[in-house]
């Protein structure tokens, strides 16, 4: 984290991301929804992932080649000290990353903040949950990951085409079907869906795929990820290149 | 009390090449063990089971009484006995030194103080240096900082001065000679002779994966047995008698010059000599 440059970029970029696409891509999509609209209530999911995520499944693979892992397992400090530490680490840099996008996306691109409580309850336990889920599964990933050279190579387009397949750059409707089942595997599509029913107009359920916002489907994906999550963590996880 | 150390039959295998072929060892406390052998001997493979960075195929281990392949919830109380200097790091680089050792000082029930150890190291005028501009020694130096941080009672270090210029080598050899006195249990692993013979009580010579010999350096295979070469310079060339006896030789010698003998030297074989006969003769 004191790699400034580093921070700097990784908070940045998805603000630089809204920026361009808001500014292009002024079409209106739905009576009363821009597409820059739509493109924030993505970007704000893809933030979790972007943060947690892609930032565990590249920097604990080079944490590992350089022996910082195997240094603090020959510590007395316990293993659940240390993802707990990583995980509060990702979850602020998440909160600062929603909150970047959130005033840049309101100022700028007219992003209606949520106007009832209800709707605040909803976003809270899809960051929760979504930021956790992004956590297992960077771990997950850098586990399975072989160097720490490598893994940027493997974790960022992985990231990139899932951004695309769920809904985060293109409408997904607009999608072919095939892409939709595809990308329904896997859970960013799920949460660019839960915060498009946050952040867009409630009649705009009607646009999506399954004519409805499926906050309970959302919810129990996200859960059967968590724990399949960190049950691969678990299994995963190595201390020291072997 | 029983060994700080106890090995028997050590074995560890990759791929069907045996890296450790059944190594027994017995280090007491207080004591400075080398284990010294070339590379691919199985040094680092030993010593990272006694850390419990890796499980053995058979054979059993005791570190401080426990089997560091078995610790389950005791690794901890474990861990916080023991420090451990691996080969190479090159973590936590955009901090600094001072703020490494004092985060590392947490992890440990009864650190020493984080400033004097860090002055032990020799490291106070690079305190507020990030770790990423430190030399290789430096760095090095750190590396023990962080092994020595939580007061341990045994203390693995791992080919611990590659690297270092003579002074630094020096320096680091009075620093783990003041651990020792303090108690402290050291098992090194070095291909340095010099090393072994500087620091080591005892010296393990292992060769693929196998124990050669274990003595005190002064007496590995056999050195204090072995016989003098007298060399000197008579009637313009070097003379050379290979002595049992050398003291009675030299009055010899001495009695045939008026004064001083021209270029006397008497040698023994060094511990070099011995080593690479031990390791040759293996191979």
């Amino acid at each position: 984290m004191r790699q400034r440059e580093s921070v700097i970029f990784t908070l940045f970029f998805p603000v630089l991301l809204l920026f361009i696409f808001g500014s292009v891509f002024k079409d209106t999509i739905a009576p009363g929804v821009t597409f820059s609209q739509y493109f924030v209530a993505g970007m704000i999911a893809s933030g979790l992932v972007n943060s947690g995520f892609q930032q565990l499944a590249i920097n604990i693979p080079i944490e590992r080649d350089n022996g910082a892992l195997k240094r603090l397992r020959g510590t007395p400090m316990s293993p659940i000290a240390f993802f707990i530490g990583k995980a509060i680490l990702v979850f602020l840099s998440m909160i600062i990353q929603v909150v970047m996008l959130l005033a840049f996306g309101a100022l700028f691109f007219h992003l209606h903040l949520p106007h009832s409580g209800a709707l605040w309850l909803r976003f809270t336990w899809l960051v929760l949950l979504g930021s956790a889920c992004s956590t297992v599964l960077g771990i997950a990933l850098a586990g399975i990951i072989k160097s720490g050279r490598g893994a940027p190579a493997v974790v960022s387009p992985f990231v990139i085409v899932l951004q695309f397949i769920s809904g985060v750059f293109f409408v997904f409707s607009s999608l072919p079907s095939w892409m939709q089942q595809f990308s329904a595997l896997f859970p960013l599509k799920w949460l660019t869906q839960g915060m498009r029913s946050v952040f867009l107009p409630a009649n705009f359920a009607s646009q999506e795929v399954a004519h409805s916002w499926e906050i309970g489907k959302i919810a129990l994906i996200l859960i059967a990820w968590l724990v399949a999550g960190t049950f691969l963590a678990m299994r995963s996880f190595k201390w020291s290149r072997q | 009390m029983s060994a700080a150390i106890e090995v028997l039959d050590l074995r560890k295998s990759y791929g069907g090449q045996e890296a450790v072929a059944g190594i027994s060892l017995s280090i007491e406390h207080g004591e400075i063990y080398a284990i010294l052998g070339p590379n691919g001997a199985g040094k680092t493979t030993t010593v990272e089971i006694l850390e419990g960075f890796r499980s053995r195929d058979s054979g059993s281990v005791f570190v401080l009484g426990s089997d560091p392949g078995s610790l389950g919830i005791h690794g901890s109380a474990w861990r916080n006995r023991i420090g451990i200097v691996l080969q190479s790091t090159s973590d936590a680089a955009e901090l600094t030194v001072a703020e490494t050792v004092h985060h590392f000082s947490h992890y440990y029930t009864k650190p020493k103080d984080p400033d004097s150890v860090i002055e032990l190291v020799g490291l106070t005028d690079k305190r507020d240096a990030k770790i990423r501009t430190l030399s290789g020694g430096q760095r090095r130096r750190l590396d023990v900082a962080l092994g020595i941080i939580g007061a341990p009672e045994i203390l693995f270090l791992d080919e611990p001065t590659t690297g270092f210029d003579p002074e630094a080598r020096r320096a680091f050899w009075e620093l783990i000679l003041a651990l020792k006195a303090e108690g402290t249990t050291i098992l090194l692993t070095t291909h340095y002779l010099d090393e072994a013979e500087a620091l080591a009580d005892r010296v393990a010579v292992i060769n693929a994966g196998k124990i050669v010999e274990i003595a005190t350096p002064e007496t590995l295979g056999g050195r204090h047995l072995a016989k003098a070469t007298i060399s000197w310079s008579e009637n313009g060339a070097t003379q050379k008698k290979i002595s049992e006896n050398p003291t009675q030789d030299v009055i010899e010698i001495a009695a045939r010059f008026k004064g001083d003998i021209p270029e006397l030297t008497i040698s023994r074989p060094s511990l070099e000599d011995i080593y690479l006969t031990m390791i040759g003769g293996k191979e």
